[in-house]
């Protein structure tokens, strides 16, 4: 960040940095961005510039935050989060992402990091195998229309009562893996028609799906890692991270594009054509938001249907059923989303639009939505760092909700361009590096794996500090990586 | 610019920055194609096998030539197909309208597959005509 730009901010906490409502006019609310010094000195200037135009957006409450792993995107900064009055406020597809309800999911099992190793190529290949990945990639779901139409309706839970998974399954996701509201008649031919052979499908970019370990002395919290079923180092993981596919991307597009040209009828000018807006209560904003919820269920049901491949290639390398591997779902959250949530403002309990845009919920102990599972500990909190240096699990906290309307980090973040990384780094040399280090890679695509290197991220650790610092997330374990499928 | 585009930096941190040119709007329109499709797979390994034939009208030549890049990020998706060819007339009249010829192939294993294109944002999107022609910017999310 430019030095007098971060002159600009005043500390207002030992890692919460704020800038005022007079920075910039228009802003109705003040800016605030989670970070270390050098957290903040790293981060790229275009952040500022978002999240001070996210400001401005009709019922914004309180501040436009942006969590420690932040960096610019389009519309909202990466790591943006935003309250908004559902009565006066707006929806904006720009506070979500193309790739509605993008997220993570972690599946535990009773084998360890020994157990593993004789056999982790064996299962990465599989896993590449059966779970496809890459540009167009089609998965082994055939849906018929009707078949489509119930899974926007019904989520993860329409995967589980067709095969794809355990009933247990179900109340380890975000909102049980079903968005209320979801209206399919809100949502396009086209999306429909590039969504429908997509189930099962990893997608690209930084999507992944990685077998992980636990190193000695990375449990950080012993009762919550107990409770959740970590038994201890050694314990082998899978984490899966994707979205809604083609179907959520066209769902975003369709609604970019209605809102650039509904906003003048409501009033509303945006700083950020990719800001673009409905009032929540209007018509196309709830259309939006009927639609959306349709692409969040359809990413909760993907990432069902590739826990069940995922399942079924551990079966076929382990020679050991799913159940006598222990492979039991930790949890699934959504990272990409906006939905309505209850808060307190000012003490009066109230509904907010929640935008969550590379940011996850992190609901502390009692929250009610949790379940009889998770009520007690706290929400866990899923976060990807790069292929190469690993991932966390965290769980949210009491202060949270507070703090952030109940929000923290999503991953690292890139501190280094798609380009640049590329440029520094052949992904096959790469592959082999990595290899050499112990973990085994398999990619559709040798460019995107350089993109993906672990230079082109900030340190997730000190990003996980600066949450734990602002009190609203806490880690539970480091999980290291032993294999990877990139998609 | 022998390709007729290239890659931006400093603007997509994670995504990928675009500039395209042309003599006409057509050409700059092509360019703007191959770029989008160029990130998705290397573009010497796509067959021109399979053509399609696209026509659109907008209003303005911005939104003609994002519904248009649309169009090759809806196709790679709903038919599995990726385009290495492109040929593009366009008109003004009361509105802008285009015709297009795009000649690809199927995504298959000979092909070199690069990263999956999910939309064409509207963040610093812009098409510009000067004296040497038309150069248009925009940011793909990968």
């Amino acid at each position: 960040m430019n030095p007098e730009t971060l002159k600009k901010f005043q500390k207002v906490g030992e890692v919460v940095w704020e800038l005022p409502k007079t920075f910039k006019e228009g802003m109705r609310v003040p800016a605030r961005i989670y970070g270390t010094e050098s957290i903040m000195q790293d981060m790229d200037d275009h952040v500022v510039e978002q999240l001070t135009n996210v400001a401005t957006l009709p019922g914004i409450q309180k501040y436009a935050y942006c969590m420690a792993d932040g960096h610019s995107g389009y519309g909202f900064p990466i790591g943006g989060v935003a309250a908004m009055d559902p009565e006066e406020g707006v929806i904006s597809p720009g506070g979500i992402g193309f790739d509605i309800n993008c997220g993570m999911r972690l599946l535990r099992t009773d084998l360890t990091e020994n157990e593993m190793k004789p056999k982790i190529k064996e299962l990465v290949d599989m896993l590449f195998k059966m779970v496809p990945a890459g540009v167009g990639a089609r998965g082994f779901v055939s849906l018929n229309n009707a078949q489509l139409h119930e899974v926007m309706v019904s989520g993860a839970k329409w995967a589980i009562e067709n095969g794809y998974g355990w009933e247990e399954d179900l109340e380890r996701h975000e909102d049980n893996g079903v968005i209320e509201h979801a209206d399919p008649d809100k949502v396009s031919e086209r999306a429909r028609t590039r969504g429908i052979n997509q189930l099962g499908t990893l997608g690209s970019g930084n999507h992944y799906l990685e077998i992980q370990t636990i190193r000695k002395g990375e449990i950080f919290a012993e009762d919550i890692a107990k409770k959740w079923g970590i038994t201890g180092p050694g314990q082998i993981f899978t984490m899966i991270h994707c979205g809604s596919r083609g179907f959520g991307h066209q769902i975003g597009t369709d609604y970019l594009k209605k809102f650039t040209e509904i906003m003048p009828k409501y009033n509303i000018s945006v700083r950020d054509r990719e800001l673009a807006c409905a009032p929540f209560q209007s018509n196309e904003g709830q259309d939006y938001y009927h639609a959306m919820a349709c692409a969040a269920n359809l990413a909760f049901a993907n990432r069902q249907v590739i826990l069940h491949q995922t399942r079924e290639a551990y079966k076929a390398v382990f020679k050991q059923s799913p159940e006598d591997l222990g492979l039991h779902m930790i949890y699934d959250v959504a990272h990409n989303v906006a939905k309505l949530e209850k808060h307190t403002v000012d003490g009066k309990k109230r509904k907010l639009m929640m935008h969550r845009k590379g940011a996850t919920r992190c609901f502390g102990p009692g929250r009610e939505e949790l379940g009889k599972i998770y009520i007690d500990t706290g929400q866990p909190v899923i976060v990807g760092g790069s292929m190469e240096t690993g991932s966390y699990l965290l769980v949210g906290t009491k202060k949270a909700e507070t703090e952030t309307f109940g929000s923290t980090m999503h991953g690292s973040g890139r501190t280094m361009s798609r380009t640049k990384a590329k440029k520094s780094v052949r992904g096959e040399q790469l592959q082999k590096d990595m290899a050499r280090r112990g973990i085994y890679v398999r990619t559709t695509t040798f460019s995107g794996l350089a993109e993906e290197a672990g230079f082109a991220y900030k340190d997730i650790s000190e990003v996980v500090k600066t949450m734990e610092i602002a009190g609203v997330s806490k880690p539970v374990v480091a999980l290291r990586p032993l294999g990877n499928v990139k998609g | 610019m022998a390709k007729g585009y290239r890659i931006i930096e400093g603007i997509a941190m994670a995504d990928l920055a675009f500039e395209a040119v042309g003599e006409t709007p057509g050409e700059m329109f092509e360019h703007s194609a191959l770029a989008v499709e160029s990130a998705q797979v290397d573009l010497s390994t796509v067959k021109k096998v399979i053509s399609k034939d696209i026509s659109l009208e907008k209003e303005s030549i911005e939104d003609l030539l994002h519904e248009f890049l649309s169009e090759f990020v809806y196709l790679k998706d709903a038919e599995q197909l990726l385009f290495s060819d492109v040929k593009v007339s366009i008109s003004k009249g009361t509105v802008w309208i285009l015709h297009a010829k795009v000649t690809g192939d199927k995504i298959n294993d000979k092909m070199k597959l690069g990263t999956d294109v999910k939309a064409i944002t509207l963040h610093e999107f812009s098409v510009k005509e000067d004296k040497n022609g038309w150069t248009a910017r925009f940011v793909v999310d990968v």
